[in-house]
């Protein structure tokens, strides 16, 4: 099937609109539904994109994201695809390998470069490793390199474990 | 502050002043903030949600930017109310819809507004008339500053304030400017104009937000971009793309009035001639006839009214307003009677 706003590229994302009450169908190549977010954002949030976005889908089997659980708010992986919404700050912990590249890929930059909370504390040596660790993660996940991936996950998982034990 | 003492008093928005006023009517700055340690409004429990309303309303005691300011819970507010809030610019239309845990602060200047527990915890709002991004960003970040220290947000260093939508992440920031601009779309440049502001992942929106049609020539520019960019980029950036924009509606202007100056006097003239005598209107028709009438006053073609007066009719015509007004329900019909009312008493020279 084409993209029915550009009619040339294959259409990949496939989305319900909601108009004045009538239900549109929709389906989009990949740029197009970019640009589409910025109205569909508006109506809906980004959630029905995102669950559409295929690409952000198949790189990781769908068991294996649909389980991951934020283990502070117990919002699954699947949720956030479900609702666009994550549910807490320590989902982008939890879900950090997967949000790396979506973060990049709305933003084009996956690095925050604003300005902080008064009270946050000074980044440690121990939460540098931890992005490092992170943008490995994501590095490999983007490259499908799935057996690293896991590793490095178990490696995060074990310093997060760590760190919030020390916390308590 | 009572609600209803907002009546009395002029949005910041509306006020007609600031630089560029002719074509920039405000400019918005936007922080979402959430506290750490709890789950975002959608996700929180009933008990949660009452838990942030009330650290955040503790909070505000100690800000010195909001001494003079009201939290106004949704849970009390009827729809008039809340709709009221709304096209004052105060809260958004998804916040209307809520209840229980969900509130609004509002400083007596109308240049403040923080809702509580609408996506996140915290959306903090600041208005400026006219064309004033920087002022804007001054102020409310200095109200940042103080509602971080009396309250933890949820921060990551790499990926900056954390939000309910990973399209809010980094800055928290959505900088939003609104604009006038009947010359752009008189000469039909305006498509071209709305096609690059997509490109460059800004957004479009008309004069009451979130999805709805632009109306009466009002267009919302509002930054895409919330990560990877410091507030001070964002902002220099929405302002170079506003500088463009408002340049190409004052060229347009002047091609309207050199080549087509009777016909925008026509226009201009029966706008204002419906306005003065209609009996009956619609708030569709008259944001348009009034956004003629402003660009009339802009270029100086009607010089018994001023801007801040005709911006007022712009608040003062919308349904919640009149029912305010007249304290009481009325139904569409009524409506669209009491406001030719309120127009032609406005517009009675
Ligand atoms: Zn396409
Ligand atoms: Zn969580």
């Amino acid at each position: 099937m084409l993209c029915n706003i550009c009619g040339k590229n294959p259409a990949t994302v496939h989305l319900t609109e909601i108009v004045d009450d009538q239900m549109n169908e929709l389906h989009l190549c990949e740029g197009c539904a970019r640009q589409k977010s910025v109205q569909m954002e508006q109506k809906f949030g980004l959630s029905d994109l995102l669950a559409g976005m295929v690409d952000f889908e198949k790189k990781t089997p769908q068991s294996e994201t649909q389980v991951l659980k934020c283990p502070k708010c117990k919002l699954t992986y699947g949720d956030f695809k479900k609702i666009g919404r994550l549910g807490c700050g320590s989902c982008y912990t939890a879900f950090s390998a997967y949000l790396a590249p979506l973060l990049r890929k709305i933003h084009g930059s996956g690095k925050h470069l604003g300005k902080s909370p008064f009270k946050a504390s000074k980044p440690t040596k121990k939460s540098t490793g931890m992005a490092e660790l992170r943008q490995k993660l994501a590095k490999a996940v983007g490259e499908e390199a799935f057996e690293e991936a896991a590793k490095l996950r178990d490696q995060i998982k074990a310093a997060e474990q760590k760190q919030s034990s020390k916390e308590k | 502050m009572e609600l209803n003492d907002l009546l009395k008093h002029t949005s910041e928005w509306l006020k007609g002043t600031g630089p560029n006023a002719d074509i920039v009517i405000s400019s918005r700055i936007r922080l979402a903030r959430n506290l750490s340690g709890y789950s975002f409004p959608h996700w929180a429990s009933k008990k949660q949600g009452e838990e942030i309303f009330g650290k955040i309303a503790k909070a505000k005691e100690s800000i010195s930017l909001l001494k003079r300011s009201t939290v106004f819970r949704l849970a009390d507010l009827d729809s008039t109310d809340k709709h009221f809030l709304v096209e004052r610019h105060l809260m958004s239309h998804e916040h209307a819809q809520k209840k229980n845990s969900h509130a609004v602060i509002i400083d007596d200047e109308e240049v403040i507004s923080i809702m509580i527990n609408e996506e996140d915890h915290l959306r903090i709002q600041l208005m400026q008339s006219g064309f004033n991004l920087f002022e804007a960003w001054g102020i409310v970040n200095k109200l940042d500053d103080e509602l971080g220290k009396a309250l933890n947000f949820a921060f990551l260093s790499e990926w900056g304030y954390l939000t309910a939508c990973p399209t809010n992440a980094g800055t928290g920031m959505r900088g939003s400017v609104m604009l006038h601009l009947p010359a752009l779309v008189m000469t039909r440049q305006i498509n071209r104009v709305m096609a690059a502001i997509a490109k460059l992942s800004f957004t479009t929106r008309g004069l009451y937000g979130e999805g709805t049609q632009a109306m009466g020539n009002f267009f919302q520019v509002s930054n895409q971009v919330s990560l990877g960019q410091s507030e001070d980029e964002i902002i220099g950036n929405i302002n170079g793309l506003i500088r463009q924009i408002v340049d190409q509606e004052g060229q347009a202007r002047e091609v309207l009035l050199t080549h087509n100056r009777t016909i925008l006097e026509d226009r201009v003239n029966r706008s204002f001639g419906i306005l003065k005598n209609a009996r009956i209107i619609s708030s569709q028709e008259t944001i348009d006839l009034l956004s003629m009438l402003r660009l009339g006053c802009d270029l100086g073609m009607i010089k018994e009214i001023n801007r801040s007066g005709l911006n007022e009719l712009f608040i003062t015509t919308q349904p919640a307003h009149i029912q305010k007004i007249e304290n009481k329900k009325l139904s569409s019909d009524e409506r669209d009677i009491k406001r030719a009312e309120i127009i032609r008493n406005s517009l009675k020279i």
